[in-house]
């Protein structure tokens, strides 16, 4: 038995979030009032200070510790980076939403900073043993808050369908875990790199796993045919909880991927690719063109993010660094594009009144011209209009796949992104054109009000200079 | 010899059980037949030398999961009878889907060894002649603390989201404030009454 003591200074945001949550916990508690004031700040500087352990104990490091569970690069970093500044801005909007629906509960905080702590551990997993664990954390945590409106019966039904394909989705999984694990020996992701190379492509029950690691995976991103969950959910949970949903473990997802199939079954490409471009195509086929009936505006942003994840995929399919890179900021900003569109929905709501309808958003203009031009950014960037980050993300992943002679696969995606225009236009188009009597004006509190300000202008610069969030997941994949 | 034997004990006894378990008619029964059941296999993986599972399926399984069950079927009260309904109906189904596990497996069984290529490396507790039980301990806390201390983390989510689902407010509900009938005195429970003593005719 050789044990080596682990280097405990490296895990210190896990370590430093995971304590938090517990701090929270027992401080919620003993607080006075029902507005949960003391944990939401608790919250947010957990996670600022957890961004700052993560860019300090980890960034330039490239190191395994705790028996080859735990593995410290800048990949980790970057996506710990995304999924916490992602988690900072959910909560910030999340405040007021559940502050004027009486559901301002300590636990929203807890269970969505221990959703946080699994997506981390995901990040740095180097393990499949870890990967999992990380990923049942994050999903428990959101089957929770899904349901955390006790009283809509729509919640509990979407928390309910979300619980049991989610529980399918990692019984699948584990299924392909455990058939590479048969294969391979190990549960070291290093491990199994080599391993896998070493038997080579060719391999049966290799490429059995695979498959279902495969589907797995596509089904924590709501990849087209294993997507019936994302519309329900998103429609389902309360605004603030679809919101925290549909923007931070998307990143998680790209740590699934890359972690498991990207880094531990690189071998196996060749199969990999393939399966990817059926579910890109599908997806890119299916979100666009079903988003193109909804009048749902929950579930429009649904079947974008579908459609979204068709793009994403592409750059994985291309499979080389620029690909991976081009995802990872595909990922980035289309969250930070969702957290902005899901915001606004949360901004014309208010009490005993959902903005879930597309027809709410008609005369937005008359009512604030303010925030009519943040939606206008924030559709232009979902459509990958220049001059926000949505047409850079579109940009890197078609040139990735451009690059390695897929230029169909690339047509394809141009087109359906077309296609997929006419609905964020006609959400412009309502916002602009449509007259409706007696729009009041709006009733938001100011805080909301900076928030959704700030996240869309950051849609516009970051689209203007998008150079230091390329560049930096770039970093990530060692060019 | 004596350990083939002990080995068809358990194992009539097991299979004798787990059919009770679905023929049962009370689900008392049949959740008692299921403890019996869940014995059974313990026993014989301690004769596989699998001690550890033994006492854990032991532990988790009748000791915690079973009771559960019990209380749960005690306290539901549900009526069976209209969920063996249509067993006739389902019947030619199930027989199918039956015949084709046994099928698959009888193909898995029978099959010569599947090639992975690779073959397995390590030992299991037969080469080491140490007790798996103390191999597991051994690494769990040292080897495995990052993936077992997440583990723990899974469970308090757990926690949390079930009392969050379940713990609510209701006006209405009857339930004790301690920290009143603790400061309660007598004034405000007693209330002497005068009242005039009845008079003999």
């Amino acid at each position: 038995m050789n044990f080596q003591m682990p280097d405990f200074s490296l895990a210190l945001p896990e370590l430093w979030v995971a304590t938090m949550a517990c701090v929270i916990l027992v401080v919620d508690l003993f607080a006075r009032g029902r507005e949960s004031a003391p944990a939401f700040y608790l919250t947010q500087l957990t996670l600022l200070v957890g961004i700052w352990l993560a860019i300090d104990a980890q960034w330039g490091r490239d190191a395994v510790t705790f028996s080859g569970s735990y593995v410290a690069d800048n990949l980790a970093v970057v996506l710990k980076v995304a999924m916490m500044g992602l988690g900072l801005l959910a909560f910030a909007y999340s405040r007021d939403y559940l502050r004027q629906r009486d559901l301002l509960k300590g636990e929203f905080y807890v269970l969505g900073l221990l959703g946080i702590l699994g997506m981390m551990v995901m990040a740095s997993a180097h393990s499949m043993l870890t990967m999992y664990l990380g990923l049942e954390l994050l999903s428990l945590c959101q089957y929770a808050l899904v349901a955390f409106n006790r009283d809509s019966r729509m919640g509990s039904e979407a928390a309910m369908k979300y619980f049991v394909l989610g529980a399918l989705s990692s019984g699948l999984l584990l299924y392909g875990l455990s058939m590479v694990y048969g294969v391979t020996g190990s549960l070291d992701l290093g491990v199994i790199r080599e391993a896998a190379a070493g038997v080579g492509a060719q391999n049966i029950m290799l490429a059995f796993g695979l498959t279902f690691v495969v589907v797995g995976v596509a089904f924590k991103f709501g990849a087209v045919p294993f997507h019936m969950w994302i519309p329900d959910v998103y429609q389902g949970a309360p605004t603030a909880v679809t919101l925290y949903i549909g923007t931070a473990p998307k990143v998680a997802a790209v740590a699934l991927f890359m972690r498991l199939i990207g880094e531990g079954l690189a071998g196996l490409q060749e199969h990999w690719e393939l399966m990817l471009v059926i579910l890109a195509v599908g997806s890119l086929a299916v979100g666009n063109i079903f988003a193109l009936v909804q009048t749902n505006m929950k579930r429009l942003l649904a079947y974008s993010t579908i459609s979204h994840v068709g793009f994403l995929l592409l750059g994985f399919i291309a499979g080389t660094p620029e690909g991976y890179t081009a995802a990872l900021f595909y990922a980035v900003s289309y969250s930070l594009m969702a957290a902005g569109a899901f915001g606004m929905v949360i901004l014309l709501s208010r009490r005993g009144f959902e903005a879930e309808e597309v027809e709410d958003m008609k005369g937005l203009n008359d009512r604030h011209s303010g925030f009519a031009f943040i939606m206008l950014i924030l559709m232009f960037s979902m459509t990958g209009v220049p001059g926000t980050v949505g047409f850079y993300a579109k940009w890197l992943v078609l040139k990735a796949v451009i690059d390695v002679d897929m230029v169909w696969l690339a047509v394809v995606a141009v087109i359906f992104a077309v296609i997929g225009a006419f609905y964020y236009l006609r959400v412009l188009k309502m916002v602009y054109f449509d007259r409706v009597e007696g729009g009041e004006a709006l009733q938001a509190p100011a805080g909301l009000r900076v928030v959704l300000a700030g996240n869309g202008l950051a849609v516009l610069i970051l689209g203007i200079f998008p150079d230091s969030l390329i560049a930096a997941c770039a970093a990530a994949f060692g060019s | 010899m004596i350990e083939l034997i002990i080995f068809y004990v358990f194992a009539a006894v097991l299979l004798f059980s787990a059919t009770m378990v679905i023929t049962a008619r009370n689900p008392v029964h049949a959740a008692l037949f299921l403890v019996l059941t869940f014995f059974n296999s313990a026993a014989l993986w301690l004769m596989a030398e699998a001690e550890f599972l033994g006492i854990a399926l032991v532990l988790v399984y009748v000791g915690a999961v079973m009771v559960l069950f019990l209380f749960v079927v005690m306290m539901l009260d549900i009526n069976v009878a209209p969920l063996r309904e249509g067993f006739a109906r389902y019947l030619p189904l199930g027989i199918l889907v039956g015949v084709v596990m046994v099928a698959e497996m009888a193909l898995v069984v029978g099959a010569e060894q599947l090639d992975v290529g690779l073959t397995l490396t390590g030992g299991g507790a037969a080469d080491t002649g140490e007790s798996n039980t103390r191999l597991i301990g051994s690494v769990l806390y040292t080897v495995y603390v990052y993936p077992f201390e997440i583990a723990s983390l899974v469970l308090l989510v757990a926690i949390i989201a079930a009392i969050m689902l379940t713990l609510r407010r209701r006006p209405g509900t009857k339930h004790q404030d301690i920290s009143q009938q603790v400061r309660v005195r007598k004034a405000d429970r007693l209330r002497m009454v005068d009242l005039p003593s009845e008079r003999r005719e």
